[in-house]
């Protein structure tokens, strides 16, 4: 079987198979956020940045070759992964203490996870809006990361296509599809994948709150890494959903 | 929260003359939550003309809860305060229990919220007493100002202060065990609580409770010796006389957690009794100063110059008509008939109150956790949803308020919050005028004399965090005074209608 090494590692791999999918199914954890294993890879995030013979590569939609020396647990890539995660604390209204998800989050965990203690950066705190219009989820935009996983569950597997990302560089931002832009007046549906997908506290359903007790939550129970392992896909699922 | 503006050399410094008057500035005040100062006008003499306490911390709860969901509430809110988050999500949740319709919750539901709320209480009046107050009460008001600390206490009454440390951490485990956390945890959500006492939890809890109870028995006896030791003292500082509010029991028992509300006038007659305390707007307005951040809560009955009060534990001590534990209301038939009930009307009294409630929780506690209802699996109520919610109970410090309007959308869209910190506000710059007038006036200060001024402050437990949250649309009035007091010009915004 075809092989590459991860941090000195082999690590087998199938045709088709990104770097981070093999990686995943080998047992091995490579940071991520925005992949998500039942959709396309996206790219978009950077969390899954690897070192790919000396230079940088997203894990998720480098394609698994045969010989490649892949870098990813190093001092200097983890760096670059803490200022990421910084980043994004910084760009939305990340209040972790009063946020429902805390706990659920993968952000609030990948920051865990990377041993982030600091903001980094001062905090741009935006002024941006809820949307509670509707009358079973709420979509609140100060928790948005754009990695635009409800993007892509809502067209792909809802075949609604509720959400898109619109504007440019800083001013990019969320907007559903509606004639008034309110989620009230949208197809989603509670049991839409697009409502369940989200990785943060942006799209969630209504007076579910902090149902789930402290030490009942997702990362109070594992962490991240050990988590997305249990996640990945077994051997026998690998490429279909790819 | 440090002694170092206790400097003299400092409080020099910041003396000015004003008008022929000399401005004296007790800045920042320590040992207390939060931040605030004592500013005294002194003539030539050192008369002391004006003593205030001034709220310098700006903190803004009310206006940021708005437009946030109701459920998220509770847990937002708490972040408020370090010391008594708990006090700040039950209240909240109970407002949003109304807005979710619900007026009763299972048994379950309510004796874990109770647990939590007695481990609060207990955790509060232990770190007040021990780890704020001790070092006053045993080195003395205008002792070394070295050792007046909490390392003091430590170094020359090491049992006192571990007694003090168990007792804290104890009311700590009993908050972890029913929030998920120490300290801001996730309890109580509207409608109910997210988790129950295991079997395991439970024996933990009463493994030590015994042992607890006992801790506070030593507590109140402490607080008793005292009196005992400096009678006149304790009796006298700082006393003054005022109109009292608490929530009662429908049986006239105290309860901490829930009940309506009683107000006494400072005679003793009672102005309101077992009043819902979902209208609190028909008997409680609240006045604003230009000199500080807090508002002046007082009861509308009496009016805005005569009307303000005092809540906390020695209103709540002396306003029950029994305690429904029977160490703690033995501690309080005894409080009230010490030296003739002189004890029961100081302000320093409020130490010996504390303690006694700092009993109660413990044997309420113990109660608790023979109760199976602990253990049940019945947790939340839903009903039909409402427009408004308001969840009053006596925080360690008194009396707390909270108050929200939800839209539609779920959305928050007012909030008022009282807390026991702002009833008090009044009553506490009574107590500093008090001692100013008896230790100060005419004296040449000193850090110790001071130092009187804030043991009268810190007698309330205030928690000036707590305490000041309006912004934007609370009522405002500026006014414009020339070098002679004689007003020139105004301005004024209303705050709109209450609810």
């Amino acid at each position: 079987m075809n092989s590459f090494t991860l941090d000195g590692t082999a690590i087998p791999f199938a045709p088709g198979q990104t770097v981070l999918q093999a990686a995943l199914e080998a047992g091995r954890y490579i940071p991520h956020l925005c992949y998500h294993p039942e959709f396309k890879p996206h790219g978009s995030c950077k969390l899954c940045t690897v070192q790919a013979n000396g230079r940088p590569a997203a894990a998720c939609t480098l394609p698994a070759q045969a010989g490649l020396v892949i870098v990813s647990d190093s001092e200097e890539i983890n760096g670059l992964r803490r200022t990421l995660v910084q980043m994004l604390f910084a760009e939305g209204n990340h209040f972790c203490p009063s946020c429902e998800k805390s706990g659920n989050c993968l952000l609030q965990a990948l920051g865990y996870d990377l041993g982030v203690v600091t903001a980094g950066f001062r905090h741009f705190f935006p002024d941006r809006p809820v949307d509670a219009s509707h009358p079973d989820i709420w979509l609140d935009f100060n928790r948005c990361i754009l990695c635009e996983l409800c993007v892509r569950a809502s067209c792909e597997v809802d075949g609604k296509c509720v959400f898109a990302l619109s504007g440019r560089g800083i001013d990019k931002h969320l907007v559903v599809n509606s004639l008034s832009g309110r989620l009230a007046d949208s197809a989603i549906g509670l049991d839409d994948k697009a409502v369940s997908v989200c990785p943060v506290g942006a799209i969630l359903k209504k007076r579910v709150g902090f149902a789930v007790p402290i030490g009942q939550r997702r990362f109070d129970i594992a962490p991240i890494s050990a988590q997305a392992l249990a996640d990945a896909p077994r051997p026998a699922a690998i490429g279909d959903g790819a | 929260m440090t002694d170092t503006a206790h400097d003299p050399a400092k409080i020099a410094a910041k003396a000015a003359p004003t008008s022929g008057l000399r401005r004296v500035a007790i800045e920042p005040l320590s040992r207390v939550e939060g931040h605030g100062k004592v500013t005294l006008l002194l003539d030539e003499n050192n008369h002391v003309k004006q003593a205030r306490l001034h709220i310098v911390e700006f903190r803004g709860f009310e206006k940021f809860v708005q437009g946030r969901p109701y459920w998220e509430i509770p847990v937002m809110v708490q972040r408020l305060c370090g010391i008594c988050p708990v006090s700040h999500h039950l209240a909240a949740c109970k407002a949003m229990d109304q807005v979710v319709g619900v007026d009763r919750l299972t048994p379950s539901a309510e004796k874990l919220r109770r647990l939590m709320h007695y481990g609060q209480i207990l955790q509060s009046h232990a770190l007040h007493f021990f780890y704020l107050a001790s070092p006053d009460l045993l080195f003395g008001f205008d002792s070394d100002l070295a050792r007046r600390n909490i390392v003091g206490v430590a170094a020359e009454y090491p049992e006192i202060a571990r007694q003090g440390v168990l007792l804290r951490k104890y009311g700590q485990e009993v908050i972890r065990l029913t929030a998920g956390k120490r300290v801001h945890g996730t309890g109580a959500i509207p409608g109910g609580v997210n988790k129950n006492l295991d079997r395991a939890e439970r024996d933990y809890l009463l493994a030590d409770i015994g042992q607890v109870i006992a801790r506070c028995q030593d507590a109140v006896a402490m607080a008793r010796r005292l009196f005992e030791q400096s009678p006149e003292l304790y009796n006298e500082f700082g006393r003054f006389r005022a109109n009292s509010l608490s929530l009662i029991r429908a049986d006239g028992a105290m309860d901490l957690y829930h009940g309506g509300l009683r107000a006494r006038d400072r005679d003793g007659n009672t102005l309101f009794d077992h009043e819902d305390y979902s209208h609190y707007w028909d008997h409680i307005y609240e006045d604003v100063k230009s000199w500080s951040y807090m508002k002046f809560p007082f009861l509308r009955q009496l009016g805005p110059d005569q009307g303000w009060y005092r809540v906390g534990p020695l209103t709540r001590v002396t306003q029950c008509d029994f305690i429904p534990t029977p160490l703690a209301d033995a501690e309080r038939r005894e409080f009230l008939a010490y030296d003739a009930g002189r004890a029961a009307g100081a302000t320093l009294g409020t130490h010996w109150a504390r303690m006694i409630e700092l009993l109660h929780s413990a044997e309420a506690i113990e109660g608790l956790l023979h109760d199976d209802d602990l253990m049940g699996d019945d947790l939340v109520v839903k009903g039909e949803r409402r427009a408004r919610g308001v969840g009053v109970l006596e925080a360690p410090r008194g009396t707390l308020i909270h108050h929200y309007r939800v839209d539609e959308n779920d959305l928050v869209i007012r909030a008022n919050l009282i807390v026991s910190t702002t009833h008090n506000n009044q009553a506490m710059n009574e107590a500093i005028a008090a001692v100013a007038r008896k230790y100060l006036d005419g004296r040449e200060l000193t850090e110790g004399l001071l130092n009187h001024i804030e043991v009268a402050i810190r007698a309330f437990d205030p928690c000036l965090s707590c305490a000041t949250h309006a912004l934007g649309k609370m009522p405002l009035k500026i006014e414009l005074l020339d070098a002679e007091g004689t007003e020139i010009g105004r301005l004024t915004r209303d705050s709109g209608s209450c609810c």
